[in-house]
């Protein structure tokens, strides 16, 4: 095999740097400059790949990003690997490794290929009508489509790059850095103005750079050099950042965009380790310039995919800027002159264009004479009718077209070739002006979308707004421009241009066959295998909207979006259906542009970063002795403290035993803390709870319970009166931030009357709790002077105190039943006071625990934890917490709520406790419970909220909420598990010391 | 993302705001006597609208503030901010 299929150096490629690169397991060498596409064609490898559901082989098609078909796995069996990437895009480095994906065993013979034999079994919406019944058949096939179908495979281990973010704001951005973008930045930047030039190749100019036509001129050169001396001028203006490598994924609302720079993708190995891979860019700009540029479209022909047929546009980058001959006898397919460039470009390298085959009737332009001139066979009116080569195109075969372009006539022509130069006009970029909100215009003459309302300040100038002839694009620009940035004059106001004139134009969708349309494959939809027969389908099954179309038939749904075939998807259905194109209207254009990979999006925030955490001042502490952690919010919460090996369970019984015998402390310092303060304080506390606040005495404590506008429990903790106007609010952990945002909203809102002040102090103080039947000695023993006797400081009431020189607030409180004190001091004393409270302690054997045993303790007694034994649909009422809902009060938040007729029905859930007959059986938390065991449908009563064993009782307890549960007490009820039924009984839900008497104990 | 111009801070990126759902619901002096059905209007239903929408919005990750925006929601513009306890704008 011939493997040189270089014509004469590209100033684009160093020949003088050799990479090598494996491709399907094999060595092959490219240079610096080529992209995988490149090199591979310069190895004359065309077959890349399978498509998706026929698994036809399929080849390099474009030379961009578009790129519906060379799409391979990089790197496979490493933990750098990547599906789906673009052979197009993807820049070679030494060591690289792709392969094709999508086949199986192998692309060359691949298992899937018979799924284009049985094709005409594969319909439109084959997915859809094969999986649905019946439903067995589903598992039989199952391991042999995952085998066969697919794109790609993912990574399984984490992926060890580093990606990152950065927020930049400009006063214009301008996207893409062909010729538009360029002049756009160049004068922007001039006029002062912070400009971010960004384009997704690694290299400016766009097609312009390549341009070396005679037909387009500037200033007397050819476009090619004079875009490359504006580039160099570039690098000295200031206010400009340019970014190649930088695809913008998302253009959002107020010019809002997301764009993905590739820093070290081309890199060798060795030179990408330690540094950041992809930044995600988060742009924010004033004005928004996009020069996004066309996309050629290819002919929608009878076996139009083969390997060997690709765009006309491809074929001369390859040739131009490559220097890489896509195939040794060419043959074009055009309904435009820009073939006709394509055509001149090879005939002037000395490669051989066997035919021109165009739809048109004729075209009188320079371009197209100096093709004749040149002795190229033009077959005018005709179209390419089959194409034959398995693996590789081999051959076509082409027919005179009809008057009206729905039939072929004559005999037809057979040409050998190996490549076919395809093009069907130009598609304008228009992604991410629709991204934004814009809405498109059909222009019927050119048979394009092209923008019409800016959502914002921006501006699409060039070919993405219909300019493509070199002239029309500098005039337009510079009219444009100046309006656009509010500026005198651009520096080419004056240059003259010259550029090919193009008169005659046909356009025809569907290009017909001399086989019934039945018996063809004219792929619309290379990468999801949609053909222009499963578009009529759809059509003939009663879908008429064009998303419908898209998703039944899958067009447009691949990796690429269908960016080559969309727009004949619209001209087909709109052909068919009857209705104009511009009445159909555009699927909808979705970001990222072209894929992103989820470590970018993510940037930095893997690991410990993942999310935001917060500790407790004695959190070093709980470290230190081995704590367990469990996440509350965004805290780190001791769980509980096992000692040498014990498990869960067993540290747990433990700890509960020893809070309940002696003493044990809690790190209560994650509870929300609200500092309120003003003459309405009290007021506002009674509006707040449901029970009455205005007679608490100074220095007196208060359980209160939250409610939502709906009646509904929104919250709870103990209120302490502080001063005549000065109170601190506990509020749940989890619970803090949204309790004090409801409480700023009451008061900005709807009572702005009130006078009082909200401050959140939660990470101002630490709390360590102390309970137990030992509390108040380990207390005296740290602070000796304070009072403790039941008259000084009795339950529920509060002091200030001082432990050596460390002011604190001290509350007698309890969650666990036992005689208890919080003491709260400054957060950074927090780890100080724990010692102490330790030190003091160690007589009695004083026991931390954690959040594990506080849970045990308070179920023990039968006290709610807000969002584990309600959620949202739990009234007090519902709660049996009736004495907490003062029946005086005029209003309260959510009282209207509890007199509603749903919230005062007899049959909604309450809480109940449940004890099990058996009382070594734990319930599971969230089982059903039901009455009746041999019922259908089951009548599901509820279920258990909170289960433990109480080492304290020597039995299991549960919470639970049940249906009608208040009038059940003493009823059997019944808790079916997968492999038994539990037999339980209602009961209290207060187990442990139900006369309260441990609290003065 | 929006750009909100708070009335209090000027502008600053829609992350630092959270949505409060429909404005002008005043809440009702007197509940109790209400009726269900008058108290259910109040509570649960609101406005989904195609066009003009008056919300609230409380710049939460800076003065905490909460005020009114009228918002085009086909489009997402901004048409008019303005303070708490303000008149809603005729047009
Ligand atoms: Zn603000």
């Amino acid at each position: 095999m011939s493997t040189n299929l270089r014509v004469k150096s590209s100033e684009f490629i160093d020949e003088t740097i050799r990479i090598s690169f494996k491709f399907n397991g094999k060595t092959y060498h490219g240079f610096k400059g080529d992209t995988l596409a490149s090199a591979l064609l310069a190895n004359n490898i065309h077959l890349v790949g399978r498509s998706f559901k026929y698994h036809r082989p399929r080849g390099i098609m474009t030379a961009g990003s578009e790129e519906p078909n060379a799409i391979v796995q990089l790197n496979d069996k490493t933990n750098r690997t990547e599906p789906n990437a673009r052979a197009t895009e993807i820049e070679i480095y030494e060591g690289l490794e792709a392969s094709s994906q999508n086949c199986w065993p192998n692309v060359d013979f691949d298992v899937g290929g018979i799924n284009n034999a049985i094709s005409a079994f594969l319909p439109a919406g084959f997915y859809y009508k094969t999986f649905m019944w019946p439903a067995s058949f589903w598992e039989k096939y199952e391991y042999f489509i995952r085998q066969s179908a697919g794109l790609g495979k993912s990574p399984t281990d984490n992926d060890p790059d580093i990606y990152d973010h950065r927020h930049i704001h400009c006063d214009v951005l301008v996207v893409g850095a062909g010729i538009s973008g360029i002049l756009a930045a160049k004068n922007a930047a001039k006029n002062n103005l912070k400009t971010l030039l960004v384009d997704e190749k690694n290299e400016l100019g766009g097609a312009t750079i390549y341009q070396n036509s005679k037909f387009n001129k500037i200033d007397n050169q050819s476009s090619s050099n004079w875009v490359k001396k504006e580039i160099q001028e570039l690098k000295n203006i200031k206010n400009l950042e340019i970014k190649t490598r930088t695809s913008v994924a998302a253009f959002h609302g107020y010019n809002y965009l997301l764009a993905r720079e590739n820093l070290t993708d081309h890199l060798e190995k060795k030179n990408k380790q330690g540094k950041i891979r992809q930044r995600l860019l988060k742009i924010r700009a004033k004005k928004v310039i996009l020069a996004t540029g066309a996309l050629e479209r290819p002919l929608i022909f009878n076996n139009n995919d083969r390997p060997g047929i690709m765009l006309s546009s491809a074929v001369k980058k390859y040739a131009d800027f490559y220097g890489v001959i896509s195939g040794k006898k060419n043959v074009f397919f055009t309904n435009n002159d820009s073939a006709y460039e394509s055509v001149l470009c090879l005939h002037n390298k000395g490669i051989k264009v066997e035919a021109i085959i165009d739809i048109r009737e004729n075209s009188d332009s320079k371009i197209v004479k100096a093709v004749k001139d040149a002795g190229i066979t033009i077959h005018w009116s005709h179209t390419i009718v089959d194409t034959k080569g398995y693996k590789r195109l081999s051959s076509i075969s082409a027919m005179k077209l009809s008057n009206d372009g729905l039939s072929v006539i004559g005999k037809s022509i057979n040409i050998s070739c190996d490549c076919l130069g395809v093009t069907g006009g130009w598609t304008p970029a228009v992604h991410l002006f629709t991204q934004s909100g814009g809405k498109l215009v059909f222009d019927e003459n050119n048979k394009v979308f092209l923008p019409n309302k800016y959502p914002s300040e921006q501006l699409s100038v060039g070919s993405c707004n219909g300019d493509f002839k070199i002239k029309e694009i500098i005039n337009n620009l510079s009219i444009n421009l100046k309006q656009f940035l509010k500026i005198e004059k651009t520096d080419f106001d004056n240059i003259t241009v010259e550029s090919e004139e193009e008169n005659s134009k046909r356009n025809i969708w569907l290009l017909p066959s001399d086989k019934p349309i039945g018996k063809t494959k004219p792929f619309v939809d290379y990468q999801n295998d949609a053909t222009a027969k499963d578009i009529k389908l759809a059509l003939r099954e009663g879908f008429r909207s064009i998303e419908h179309v898209k998703r039944y038939t899958t067009t447009g749904m691949g990796t690429d979006q269908g960016k080559l075939g969309n727009m004949h998807a619209l001209g087909i259905i709109a052909d068919t259906a009857g209705v104009k194109m511009g009445e159909l209207g555009t699927t909808t254009f979705r970001p990222p542009y072209t894929p992103l990979t989820f470590g970018t999006i993510v940037g930095r925030n893997v690991g410990e970063y993942f999310d935001i955490f917060r500790r407790t001042p004695m959190n070093d502490w709980q470290i230190e002795n081995k704590a367990k952690f469990e996440n509350v919010g965004q805290w780190k919460r001791a769980w509980y403290y096992p000692i040498n090996d014990e498990n869960m369970h067993k540290a747990v019984q433990r700890e509960s035993i020893a809070a309940r015998e002696s003493a044990g402390i809690l790190d209560a310092s994650t509870l929300g803390k609200i500092d309120i303060q003003g003459s309405d304080a009290s007021e506002f506390l009674n509006r707040v709870y449901t029970n009455a606040w205005s007679k608490l005495g100074i220095g007196k404590c208060r359980y209160g319970l939250m409610l939502n506008e709906d009646g509904m429990v929104y919250d709870d903790g103990v209120t302490t009166r502080l001063g005549e106007n000065h109170y601190i609010m506990t509020t749940t952990t989890g619970g803090a931030a949204n309790v004090l945002g409801k409480l700023e909203d009451y008061l900005q809102t709807e009572w702005p009357e009130l006078d009082v002040y909200l401050t959140s102090v939660t990470d101002h103080y630490a709390t360590a709790s102390i309970c137990g039947p030992n509390s108040k000695k380990i207390l005296n023993k740290i602070i000796p002077d304070l009072d403790l006797s039941e008259e000084n400081f009795p339950h529920m009431s509060f002091k200030n105190a001082q432990i050596g020189n460390i002011k604190c607030r001290i509350m007698r409180i309890s969650f666990t039943g036992e005689h208890s004190y919080e003491i709260n001091v400054q957060a950074n004393y927090g780890k100080a006071i724990w010692e102490k409270c330790m030190e003091a302690g160690k007589e009695f054997n004083i026991t931390p625990y954690g959040t594990e045993t506080m849970h045990l303790l308070r179920a023990e007694k039968g006290f709610i934890i807000v969002g584990q034994d309600t959620d949202g649909t739990m009234t007090p009422i519902d709660l049996q917490m009736d004495w907490i809902v003062s029946k005086k009060k005029y209003d309260f938040i959510g009282k209207r709520s509890l007199y509603r007729s749903d919230t005062m029905k007899e049959e909604r859930k309450q809480l109940v406790g449940l004890l099990t007959d058996d009382p070594n059986i734990v319930l599971e938390e969230g089982a059903q419970i039901v009455s009746e065991l041999n019922q259908s449908p089951v009548n599901m009563l509820g279920h258990v909220t909170s289960s433990y064993y109480s080492p304290n009782l020597k039995k299991s307890i549960a919470l639970a909420v049940v249906r009608s549960g208040k009038n059940m007490m003493g009823k059997k009820l019944f808790i079916p598990m997968m492999d038994k039924n539990i037999n339980v009984t209602v009961a209290n839900p207060i187990f442990f010391d139900t006369e309260n008497k441990r609290l003065n104990a | 993302m929006f750009i909100i111009n708070c009335p209090y801070c000027g502008e600053r990126d829609q992350q630092e705001f959270k949505a409060g759902g429909e404005a002008h619901i005043e809440r009702p002096k007197q509940p109790s006597e209400l009726s269900d059905d008058e108290w259910a209007e109040y509570l649960f239903m609101r406005k989904n609208i195609k066009g003009v929408q008056f919300e609230r919005w409380n710049h939460a990750h800076g003065c905490r503030k909460w005020f009114n925006m009228a918002r085009d929601t086909s489009n997402d513009e901004i048409k008019l901010i303005y303070k708490m306890g303000e008149k809603p704008p005729s047009e």
